[in-house]
């Protein structure tokens, strides 16, 4: 349970809550990740809290996480400045399966759909780039599927115009337009129909708020994508990473363990669907 | 069993022997000589809980207890047996995942941190006295700490070292279903040694059964005698008597499944509007692991992240930014009820319940998870809401 230290050696603003930070280990090499995992990143003397990876297995370099500011621990981090200390440890739980296993280095033919709600394009962005590099080879078509409050929340804008010039199908709504927004109007889901994937040959990977998810995932299971075909990236309180703390759970699932990457099937759609509260 | 090969001289791990009442003493006092940390149950502000003991007349001699639920008494006893009560607030899973425990401290200096782990070096400890039920539980535990897909150091250093002597269950509450849950009230795995108390006409004695190696060589080295077939019958009649004692019982035949098609059911609300949500039953629940992780600054600017036990029954054990998932107490009783005895299952392949009662005995309004239970299974209202499911699936 003893943190890595790394140093913060870039760090981006994405939006007024939103920070990039690019972390490297000050001593050792750098982690071994698949994207849809996730870290404990801490800020020293204020907490620990569970952040996604957001760079690409592929790329060499140093770990990007992008904090969205919520609360004490995720506030600090927001503020720590290049050169400061961040505290990491992992990587923990499943990933999207969109790396292809070292056996086989098979390309997957099937369309993939990613949709991402507002923050939650961080921890597909690292499966965006992975799908991204395999199109050259003959991997299926990637639709990438956006939604944001406003325009000014839509993050990571470069890469969803690299992802669009490298043959991706990049879509964006905004639930509330400014004044310069030219673009798409309304809720995500509202982007499935017109997207021109085919449902009968599509793996859908979401992520964002619960409630974008499970009304994306009905919606493509009723459009005939295979409901096993759809993986989710749930959230709960996270105090370990390990299987040890029991904050994380949804009913059977521990999802620091068996999570955060779930398909959409059997018993995640039961606990989607189910009150909580 | 193996009386006729246990002697004066050398016990073999299966062997059963006989200790008189001075033997628990003598018992103890060579655990201490041999370096062992001592501890077992001791009378404590009017409860049995673990203490530190350096002999036989530190444990709770002539005590028996009283429970029901929401209830707990201790009396005095006119005998001057041992072990005539059943567990009482504290278990032993304090010793091994303690209420409160550091993890690392570290000092910042500018850009560069030195993170330092507390240094495991507790002298072995010995535990005499445990209960069955007590066992189960950290077998439990070890299943959630030391046997998944990360093993917890602290945790496995403690335990690993331990020596456990176990006495078998005479006298069950009103609050114990351990027979229900195959973990008492008799015991067969998981022990060093194992004791039955027995105080008949032949005398107050104990049948001594040898685990591990270890037990063995301690049995060896203490005065005992072979146990003869009266001494393996009375050990049977006080356990078929402790059976027939059980003051509860919980059917647990398809429960795990009775509760995962029950998340809609009438009686969460009932019970949540009885429930205070105090969180009492998971402080003294002997399985109960979550815990919180929580970081300080001490007033020399060093930084301590601790680990602390917490509990599914506050508000803010599912808080995620925006605020909890878990608002209501009723949601909050069925998350610990059905992890206890369904979802535990999914999890760690294992019963979170061990029967050991607290739960039902410390709670102050006297909830009783069996009773909880019992009425689910009297009005399954899981096929409709199964079928309800399957719709919004498909």
């Amino acid at each position: 349970m003893t943190p890595v230290v790394h140093r913060v050696v870039a760090r981006t603003r994405e939006t007024d809550d939103v920070v990039t930070l690019c972390l490297e280990p000050v001593d050792g090499p750098r982690m071994d990740f698949l994207p849809g995992q996730f870290n404990m990143l801490s800020a020293f003397g204020v907490g620990e809290v569970a952040i996604s990876l957001s760079g690409a297995p592929r790329d060499v370099g140093p770990l990007r996480h992008s904090v969205r500011d919520v609360g004490a621990v995720s506030r600090a981090l927001c503020q720590i400045e290049v050169g400061g200390v961040v505290g990491v440890r992992g990587p923990f739980g499943t990933d999207w399966r969109v790396t292809p296993r070292e056996e086989t280095r098979s390309v997957d033919h099937r369309d993939t759909v990613v949709v991402a709600g507002g923050i939650g394009l961080a921890p597909l962005r690292g499966a965006v780039c992975e799908l991204v590099a395999t199109l050259p080879e003959g991997g299926g078509r990637v639709f990438v599927l956006v939604g944001a409050r406003e325009p000014s929340q839509i993050v990571f804008g470069e890469d969803l115009a690299a992802w669009a010039r490298a043959g991706a199908t990049v879509l964006v709504s905004v639930d509330r337009p400014s004044s310069l927004w030219h673009g798409h109007v309304g809720l995500v889901t509202t982007l499935l129909a017109d997207a021109g994937f085919n449902p009968a040959n599509t793996r859908a990977l979401l992520c964002g708020p619960e409630i974008m998810m499970r009304f994306t995932a009905r919606a493509l299971v009723d459009m005939g994508v295979n409901p096993l075909a759809v993986l989710v990236s749930l959230e709960r309180n996270m105090q370990c990473g390990l299987g040890w703390c029991g904050h994380c759970q949804l009913g059977s699932l521990l999802l620091c363990r068996d999570g955060p990457v779930v398909p959409y099937a059997g018993i995640v759609s039961g606990l989607m669907n189910e009150r909580e509260r | 069993m193996g009386t006729e090969r246990a002697t004066r001289g050398t016990v073999r791990p299966g062997d059963v022997a006989v200790l008189d009442a001075n033997g628990l003493d003598a018992l103890i006092r060579r655990l201490r000589e041999l370096g062992f940390e001592t501890k077992g149950p001791v009378v404590r502000d009017g409860a049995i809980m673990p203490g530190p003991i350096s002999g036989a007349s530190d444990l709770p001699v002539g005590v028996a207890d009283e429970q029901g639920p929401g209830r707990y008494r201790l009396s005095a006893a006119p005998h001057s047996r041992f072990f005539d009560w059943a567990v009482g607030p504290g278990s032993w899973k304090a010793e091994f995942f303690p209420a409160v425990q550091e993890l690392w401290r570290a000092n910042v200096d500018g850009a560069s941190v030195a993170l330092m782990e507390p240094i495991l070096d507790a002298p072995p400890l010995a535990i005499v006295g445990m209960r069955p039920c007590e066992v189960a539980s950290l077998a439990v535990l070890d299943r959630v700490l030391m046997e998944g897909s990360y093993r917890d150091p602290r945790y496995a250093q403690r335990r690993e070292g331990t020596f456990v002597a176990v006495v078998e269950c005479a006298s069950p509450a009103a609050t114990c279903f351990c027979a229900s849950m195959a973990s008492g009230p008799s015991v067969d795995v998981g022990f060093d040694l194992a004791l039955t108390e027995l105080d008949d006409e032949r005398g107050h004695r104990f049948v001594a059964r040898a685990g591990t190696e270890s037990g063995a060589e301690l049995l060896s080295s203490i005065d005992h005698g072979s146990a003869s077939t009266e001494d393996l019958n009375a050990r049977e009649q006080v356990l078929v008597a402790a059976r027939a004692r059980m003051g509860r019982e919980l059917d647990t035949e398809g429960l795990a499944g009775l509760l995962a098609r029950n998340i809609d059911h009438p009686q969460w609300a009932e019970v949540g509007d009885r429930c205070l949500s105090c969180a009492n039953c998971t402080l003294v629940c002997p399985t109960c692991f979550c815990s919180d992780v929580r970081d300080s600054s001490e007033l020399d600017g060093t930084i301590v992240r601790r680990r602390a036990w917490s509990s599914c029954f506050d508000l803010e054990h599912s808080y995620l930014h925006g605020g909890a998932v878990r608002t209501s107490t009723s949601s909050r009783y069925r998350q610990w009820m059905t992890h206890k005895l369904s979802t535990w299952w999914d999890q760690f392949d294992t019963t979170g319940c061990v029967g050991c009662g607290r739960c039902i005995a410390w709670c102050p309004v006297g909830i009783d998870i069996t009773e909880e239970a019992a009425a689910i299974a009297r009005s399954d209202t899981g096929l409709a809401s199964r079928v309800e499911l399957r719709g919004v699936t498909s």
